[in-house]
């Protein structure tokens, strides 16, 4: 099973409300999360609910590095393949 | 403000051992008092390493009614509020309580009570509408921490202002800089001043592990707190307090006390940035420490010793050496600077008058408390941090910082007792 | 500055210092969310007292709040800040902003003016209980399924510097700031310490106090005080200086206050509620030590600090604990300053329950509307007032009265008092 960008959107949601202005959407796949207004905290929590919903467990340099939603899926989807 | 403010009595109850002297040769011995979480089983924690008080109230002198009554915090603020008047030489009944009050900081206040209470209540955790026929008589003094600062009033008599100063892990320095306030604007003579936390349950551990706060060196917990070391990566949490008696200059000259030091400035700043991140550039502490320094009309390069915030974790060391470089210019490079909190961890809102009372030891003893496990410095904190060994060296005028969660950055510049105007 | 040297003086000189004016408020209250929804129904008399709706409370010996119904946070909050935010601090940024508003002041922009300086504007505020649901949520995902279901907000949700610290934040508030605790007297004491910073050289300092912890622990805590009513009647389960008095409510809300240094204010064209003339606090022996209670101290010492006589106060908004014991103490200190029936005194707090850290701030919110309507909102619920108090308490309906200065008194449990003097504005 791929973790999608719909998957993403809807746990980022959850974890760091919503803002219209800056919806996340496959144009915006390279555009960094910090200028998206999700910052260390809402990836982090981000992070911590992917491993509850998928078991795809990042690891602290994983959330560190991640910068896009492109490197987020990337990582998570490598990771739940790791874990299946 | 006008009128000096002097501190004359110390009281502390910290890791490695309680009570001023036992804090000082910790200190002074470079020996950290971090260790393996022994308060519950940290199994199931990220971080499972604290900075944890060997306290036995009743070797602390409590009663056997306020061991019962009192919460973990509660008890730490009462044992060291005595200590501190007794070192001031105050006898209660010389104060006059209506210009007596009392100031007590703590982050969290009665935590560890609080999570003990709601275990019982919900039936660990089964129960959302949690029981109330297993309510205990004391649940509420944990609930509102403001109980902290009514049981030192008590037992010390003070019937001026008190209250709890509550602004996350700056409260032990803010505390400090309140009754400060008081005094100087003449609404009290003596203050009954410092801090009190308790936070190390599970609950603390929790939220800690889920920014990933808190160091995971859980297989080497003695040099788990390793402020400024390249490979730091982040505090350790700890418990403690340390009361002062602040007082009138003139007023405590009167009466011949031993002063320690005096409060030549103090301020606090918010960076308005993140709840829980800092800007690298240390710009909001970088002000709180110009504007302590013009307060005591301190020239920076007369500053001989900074305690450090240092908590270890990356932002942190980062942010403050940057404020120390704006503030201090070259002479950042030259004094120095050192973080106790590798010996005796972060006990949140009460490490800001621990780290007073280290500052106002070192003036004292003419020793400066060294930081522990600082083997390779990060290159981006390049000043002199005094690794692992303390080092004798004259202090008259010493910087203590803070910074927390909220954006909270701090400053406090304690110079002799002959500078005070 | 002058320099006031003696020890042993019992006041200190008054010294020039800048005048403190209130030019916005910001109220979140059980009978009503926003300034002026609330204050119509604290004329009209409008209760916010209810039972427990929210869960099944049936079990618990207390089973009335002062709830504020119907509050929908994502109509007021970005969405970006829900899910890192507990109620109370969504009620403190609804007030906050509403207070600012009011006043016509945006801090990021003074920040950058003449006079203001990068840290010209701060925020003080009081808070007894934390971020209290948010927390009983997590620990109890943290006892029943593990440490790594807790959130990453928890770490800053709960603790009390959870309000200033988010209002500083949204507001670009910079200068010093704090939060300071004493039970339900915290908020004047915040509101003292705001006033504080305006004399360090603050020009516009948001103040006051939110509490919300009425979720099932946090009312299982405030019944741990002992103090709670045991009424199913909202209409009399809070009666302050009623014979039949038994007992306290407590509530949520509170408000937020902009305090401006006077001439600052002047000069941004802001419309002045009134002053800050006079605050102090005391702290009450313990109970049995035969030395009488700190609170008519606290008042007189206010009073003093105001430059204004006993005599100028034109009305009393009173503690008004809803205990026998605690209410014959305040109703002897009311009498003692000013004679018996002496002042109008009135608690409007009747009508929301006691809001903790809440609380005091929104007596001065109402002393500051009464100044400026010239009506004295009634105490709710008190048919048999307590004869021997001797207290002219305002009950029933609204009191028009030409009103210049107020006194406000609040308590908090363990022997927190405090004291306020509300002056009208001087004309500009």
């Amino acid at each position: 099973m791929t973790i999608t960008l719909n998957d993403l959107v809807r746990v980022l949601t959850e974890c760091a409300g919503a803002d219209e202005d800056v919806a996340l959407t496959a144009q915006k796949l390279d555009v960094p999360f910090t200028d998206l207004g999700y910052d260390s905290l809402a990836l982090l929590e981000t992070a911590a609910l992917m491993k509850q919903r998928f078991g795809a467990t990042l690891t602290d340099e994983d959330v560190t590095e991640i910068e896009t939603p492109r490197e987020f899926l990337d990582r998570v989807n490598h990771a739940a393949a790791q874990a299946a | 403000m006008n009128r000096s403010v002097a501190i004359t009595g110390i009281g502390v109850v910290a890791p490695g051992g309680v009570g001023k002297k036992a804090f000082w040769d910790l200190l002074v011995s470079g020996r950290t008092a971090t260790r393996t979480i022994s308060f519950f089983d940290p199994s199931r924690f990220r971080s499972q390493v604290a900075a944890e008080v060997d306290f036995d109230p009743r070797r602390s002198g409590l009663s056997p009614r306020e061991i019962r009554r009192l919460d973990r915090a509660a008890q730490f603020a009462v044992a060291s509020a005595r200590e501190c008047m007794a070192d001031s030489g105050l006898e209660f009944v010389q104060l006059d309580p209506h210009r007596t009050g009392v100031s007590v900081g703590s982050a969290v206040g009665g935590t560890t009570g609080l999570e003990r209470e709601y275990l019982v209540l919900s039936d660990s955790g089964r129960l959302w509408e949690v029981d109330s026929d297993y309510v205990s008589p004391h649940l509420f003094d944990a609930f509102v921490p403001s109980s902290l600062a009514a049981e030192v009033a008590w037992t010390v008599g003070a019937e001026g202002p008190a209250t709890v100063v509550s602004t996350g892990c700056t409260s032990g320095l803010d505390s400090v800089g309140y009754a400060r306030d008081l005094i100087a604007e003449g609404t009290v003579d003596v203050m009954i001043a410092g801090a009190a936390d308790t936070p190390i349950s599970p609950i603390a551990v929790a939220c800690f592990d889920a920014i990933k706060a808190t160091t995971p060196r859980n297989d080497d917990p003695e040099h788990a707190s390793r402020p400024f070391d390249r490979t730091r990566n982040g505090f350790v949490l700890a418990e403690g307090a340390a009361m002062f008696v602040l007082e009138e200059l003139e007023h405590a000259r009167a009466r011949g006390a031993h002063v320690y030091g005096v409060i030549g400035g103090y301020a606090t700043r918010c960076n308005a940035y993140h709840m829980t991140g800092l800007r690298p550039d240390g710009h909001e502490m970088a002000e709180a420490i110009r504007h302590s320094l013009d307060q005591a009309r301190l020239d920076p390069s007369l500053v001989d010793y900074v305690n450090a915030h240092g908590s270890g974790t990356k932002q942190n060391d980062r942010h403050e050496t940057a404020a120390f470089k704006e503030t201090l210019g070259q002479h950042a490079y030259e004094v120095p600077i050192s973080s106790i909190k590798s010996m005796v961890g972060h006990s949140l809102g009460a490490i800001g008058s621990i780290e007073i009372a280290a500052c106002a030891l070192a003036m004292e003893n003419g020793v400066v408390p060294p930081t522990a496990n600082l083997h390779e410095a990060d290159p981006e904190c390049d000043l002199d941090y005094v690794p692992n060994e303390a080092r004798e060296h004259g202090v008259d005028a010493v910087l203590s910082v803070g910074s927390g969660f909220g954006g909270f950055q701090s400053a406090m510049v304690l110079t002799r007792e002959e500078t005070a105007r | 500055m002058t320099l006031a040297t003696s020890a042993a003086q019992e006041t200190p000189e008054r010294t020039e210092r800048p005048t403190a004016v209130i030019t916005g408020i910001g109220v979140a209250a059980p009978n009503g969310l926003g300034t002026e929804q609330w204050w119509q129904a604290t004329l009209s008399g409008a209760s916010g007292i209810g039972p427990v709706v929210d869960y099944d409370a049936s079990r618990y010996p207390s089973r009335l709040v002062g709830r504020i119904a119907g509050f929908d946070a994502a109509e007021h909050i970005p969405g970006r800040l829900l899910p890192q935010t507990d109620r109370v601090t969504r009620l403190a940024l609804v007030a906050g902003a509403e207070a600012l508003s009011d006043a016509d002041a945006d801090p990021a922009e003074l920040a950058g003016q003449d006079g203001y300086g990068e840290y010209g504007c701060g925020v003080v505020t009081s808070n007894a209980t934390g971020g209290f649901e948010f927390t009983h949520r997590e620990i109890r995902k943290l006892w029943t399924q593990g440490p790594q279901q807790v959130s990453v907000y928890e770490s800053f949700a709960w603790f009390y510097a959870v309000n200033t610290g988010q209002l500083s934040i949204r507001h670009k508030l910079r200068g010093p700031s704090g939060v300071l605790v004493s039970e339900q007297a915290g908020g004047l004491d915040a509101i003292g310490q705001s006033r504080r910073t305006l004399r360090q050289g603050v020009k516009l300092s948001l103040t006051g106090g939110m509490d919300s912890s009425l979720d099932p622990w946090g009312l299982v805590s405030h019944l741990a005080s002992g103090r709670l009513s045991r009424s199913d009647d909202p209409a009399t389960a809070y009666l302050p200086f009623d014979t039949r008095a038994a007992g306290q409510v407590p509530g949520e809300g509170g408000a937020m206050l902009v305090l401006e240094e006077e001439t600052a204010a002047r000069a941004r064209g802001a419309r002045v509620y009134g002053e800050i003339a006079g605050y102090a606090a005391t702290f009450s022996p313990r109970p049995g030590s035969g030395r009488p209670p700190g609170l008519e101290r606290a008042a007189r010492l206010a009073l003093a600090d105001s430059g204004l006589p006993v005599e100028a106060v034109d009305v009393v908004f009173a503690d008004a604990a809803g205990l026998p014991v605690a209410d014959d103490e305040e109703a002897a200190a009311l009498r003692s300053l000013f004679g018996p029936y002496g002042v109008p005194v009135t608690a409007p707090k009747t009508l929301t329950g006691r809001l903790y850290g809440g609380g005091a701030p929104l007596d001065v919110a109402a002393a500051l509307l009464a100044l400026r309507d010239g009506v004295i909102p009634p105490t709710a619920g008190i048919d048999r007032p307590v004869p021997e108090h001797r207290l002219d308490l305002v009950r029933g309906a609204p009191r028009d009265a030409p009103l210049r200065t107020a006194l406000v008194l609040a308590r908090g449990h363990g022997g927190f008092n405090a004291a306020v003097v509300v002056r009208s504005a001087r004309a500009a």
